[in-house]
């Protein structure tokens, strides 16, 4: 068979992609139709910049899910090695493909010959996944401590801010040095830290609850009952693997029951996930806080204070939903952050598995034969290029949408 | 202003020796020095013989004696075995009238490396002058730069050039040096392309910097901190474009390119002062990145070399380097600020 030239191989993609092309024109129809009862949402699509961003942003979230567990889009094994095709060209045919499978490697072989096509998108999977939830993570501990450190100012102010600054003067690669390594993992150290950082969501939903319902005791109860006990569930599964929350050689400390565990992660995706949400957090305290400081002057926050409301219910009741805008817009950007933190961790062969195919990983296999066969490196390196642009487009072009009102 | 300075010293002091504590906590804690003997020893070492060299070489006192040793505010650890004593602050056959009791970083003795055998002191101040060479050049390329794209783009707020230059900045801002290095490399110094214009690899560089061999490394860390850097140059100068006098000059019929650059341009360019500064500790990582990308052996090398070694002095050394870099330069930039901005003054 012959070589494919670059029309043929672009035309390919495309039609492999199908599947994402239809959910983002369906997504779009339907968003800018309703574009008007859709809110900070549908204002999005009046900005060409924020409307890219979110085609970009959705493009590999569809990539991602399509890819992921769907397992549609993907042409060959991500992980599987076959013979004749190391660091072939992009468009090269396959010496024997077998009956049904596809018969060529549409953006060539890497150093292992593998399908760097399908690893591109079976690492969009663990992207779209990563950095949401950890940026998410980051927010709840950064919302959590900062409202009350923006709120009350004074010493615990000092104090956690002081805390912040810790952790922002190291430098991030030297951090990452000394968290991610297989001989931290052994110390137990990560799965503390997890403890520690998870229990934050748990926190915030129960303060959230609690400071809007504590008048009526009647909604409040069952209500609490049932989403901590939902969260808890779910913190439990996600800090316990095989019984144990803490798991060292020399000792453990027992958690839930491995039949009442509902998905384990691997130590070594823990530690990446803690070790992100662990730099993210005090810039997300720093900017919470800031933005309590300038909100608490308004005049809304003294009417409720006259009202009698409590502090919390004034902090996540009042100052918390007007601070919005700017939160929204910095998560966007952060998700971005984390993407490229993830990638960092990747490059440095940090973390996940060396064979793992998420972008990171992928381009430092890459780039050690980048002279010669620089495809390798470079597809998964504008993959990553794409979605951070479409994250800081879409948090661009949300911020114009919303300062217009 | 000297109570400031002094407080803010004081701040700094504290927040660099909790630093090297964690760094230190974090190097010796017993899987990073088992780790750590079996690159010193083999690694077909049997549990006891860890732990025998380990005990050998003081590594198992308590943490906080440890780290009073490195500090040099506690005596060195001495061992005595078959008459011999060899200890931490002298080499092993040394009289005893000679023997040094303290040894640490307050004696201005930071250590040996293990990996390079060698005193760190000497390893971080060489690589520190070859990294310093490279921060300079991309100092050079980043600021003018930064500030011409984000003052063309904040004269006039909307125009086309603006549209232009801010998705410029944007997209800068999304390529990390991973991914910028990777594409450079790829498309100016490999074959696949054919464009040999540049050296993919800067090793030569070290000794002397060409145009060929440097341009890649510089240009790759300049265009991640530029972005950033010209967002705020733009929008400091858009509001600055938008104030009174501004407008007066215009209504008095003042040559805009005269407004631009005698009225506007020095107003603008104090928000990004402070921004450039705290870009600093994002250069870091950029310099890691970059020198393990283009093999140029400076700082960031010698940081990846003692992290993934488990060289605890060169280490700590480093991490006190960097951290004293971000210290210094947010401290700087508070000063600079209030200098530059007369309407704020700390008492």
């Amino acid at each position: 068979m012959e070589e494919l030239s670059w029309g043929s191989i672009i035309a390919r993609m495309l039609m492999q992609l199908g599947p994402v092309w239809i959910a983002l024109i369906v997504l779009f129809t339907i968003s800018i139709t309703y574009k008007r009862k859709l809110g900070l949402y549908g204002k999005l699509f009046d900005s060409t910049i924020g409307m890219i961003g979110f085609a970009l942003v959705m493009f590999w979230v569809f990539v991602g899910i399509f890819g992921g567990p769907l397992d549609m889009l993907v042409t060959h094994d991500p992980l599987s090695q076959v013979s004749g095709m190391k660091n072939k060209v992009p468009g090269t045919p396959m010496r024997s493909p077998d009956e049904g499978e596809y018969a060529y490697f549409l953006l060539g072989g890497d150093n292992l010959a593998r399908d760097v096509f399908s690893r591109i998108i079976k690492g969009a999977w663990i992207v779209v996944q990563i950095a949401p939830i950890a940026t998410l993570f980051a927010f709840m501990v950064g919302i959590t401590l900062g409202l009350p450190a923006g709120y009350y100012g004074g010493r615990l102010d000092t104090v956690l801010s002081f805390l912040a600054n810790l952790i922002l003067a190291f430098p991030v690669i030297l951090l990452f040095y000394l968290l991610v390594t297989p001989e931290i993992v052994l110390t137990g150290i990560p799965n503390y830290m997890a403890l520690f950082l998870f229990v934050f969501p748990l926190v915030f939903m129960c303060i959230l609850l609690n400071s809007r319902y504590h008048t009526q005791p009647k909604i409040r109860t069952p209500l609490l009952i049932g989403v901590l006990g939902g969260l808890g569930w779910l913190y439990l599964s996600l800090v316990s693997t095989d019984g144990s929350v803490v798991a060292t050689p020399t000792y453990s400390i027992p958690g839930i029951p491995a039949f009442l565990d509902l998905f384990d992660i691997d130590p070594g995706i823990l530690v990446v996930f803690v070790s992100v949400v662990f730099v993210n957090s005090p810039t997300v305290y720093r900017i919470v806080r800031g933005l309590a400081m300038d909100i608490k002057t308004r005049d809304y926050v003294a009417a409720a204070q006259t009202r009698g409301e409590g502090p919390w219910y004034i902090m996540l009741w009042e100052i918390l939903p007007n601070a919005r805008g700017p939160l929204i817009v910095d998560f966007c950007l952060r998700i971005g952050y984390t993407t490229i933190l993830l990638g960092t961790l990747g490059f440095f062969g940090l973390g996940l598995a060396s064979e793992s195919p998420d972008w990171g990983s992928t381009i430092n296999a890459g780039r050690r034969l980048l002279a010669l066969y620089p495809h390798a490196a470079i597809a998964p390196a504008v993959a990553l290029l794409t979605l951070v642009l479409g994250l800081n487009l879409l948090a661009d072009g949300l911020r114009e949408e919303s300062l217009r009102d | 202003m000297g109570l400031f300075i002094l407080r803010r010293l004081g701040v700094m002091l504290l927040t660099a020796l909790c630093l090297t504590f964690i760094v230190f906590w974090l190097t010796n804690l017993y899987p990073n020095l088992e780790k750590l003997a079996k690159t010193q020893g083999n690694f077909r070492m049997s549990d006891e013989a860890v732990a025998s060299y380990l005990d050998k070489n003081g590594y198992l006192q308590p943490m906080p004696v440890k780290f009073g040793q490195w500090l040099g505010v506690l005596p060195g650890w001495t061992y005595e075995a078959d008459g011999v004593v060899t200890g931490r602050c002298f080499p092993a056959d040394t009289p005893e009238a000679e023997r040094a009791s303290f040894c640490g970083v307050l004696q201005g003795d930071w250590g040996t490396s293990t990996v390079f055998k060698d005193e760190v002191g000497t390893i971080v101040s060489t690589r520190l002058a070859l990294t310093g060479k490279l921060m300079f050049a991309v100092m050079l390329v980043m600021v003018p730069m930064a500030l011409i794209v984000g003052v063309l783009a904040g004269m006039r707020e909307g125009s086309k050039l603006d549209r232009s230059l801010s998705t410029f900045s944007i997209a800068s801002t999304a390529t990390p040096e991973y991914v910028s290095g990777v594409i450079f490399i790829a498309v100016f110094a490999s074959s696949a392309f054919g464009l040999k214009w540049f050296k993919g690899s800067a090793t030569s560089a070290m000794e002397n910097a060409t145009f060929e061999n440097f341009t890649l490394p510089v240009v790759t860390i300049s265009l991640y901190g530029m972005g950033y850097i010209a967002r705020m140059t733009r929008a400091s100068m858009t509001e600055v474009m938008t104030a009174q006098y501004i407008r007066t000059a215009r209504l008095k019929g003042v040559k805009f390119s005269d407004i631009v650059l005698k009225h506007a341009l020095r107003n603008a360019l104090i928000a990004p002062f402070t921004v450039i500064m705290l870009q600093f500790p994002w250069l870091l990582n950029g310099v890691v990145i970059v020198e393990t990308l283009f093999n140029y052996k400076g700082f960031g090398w010698l940081l990846v070399q003692a992290a993934s070694n488990n060289d605890i002095e060169l280490l700590l050394a480093v991490s006190v380097v960097s951290v004293f870099v971000v210290l210094v330069t947010q401290l700087i930039s508070d000063i600079g600020y209030v200098y530059l901005n007369p309407r704020i003054r700390i008492a």
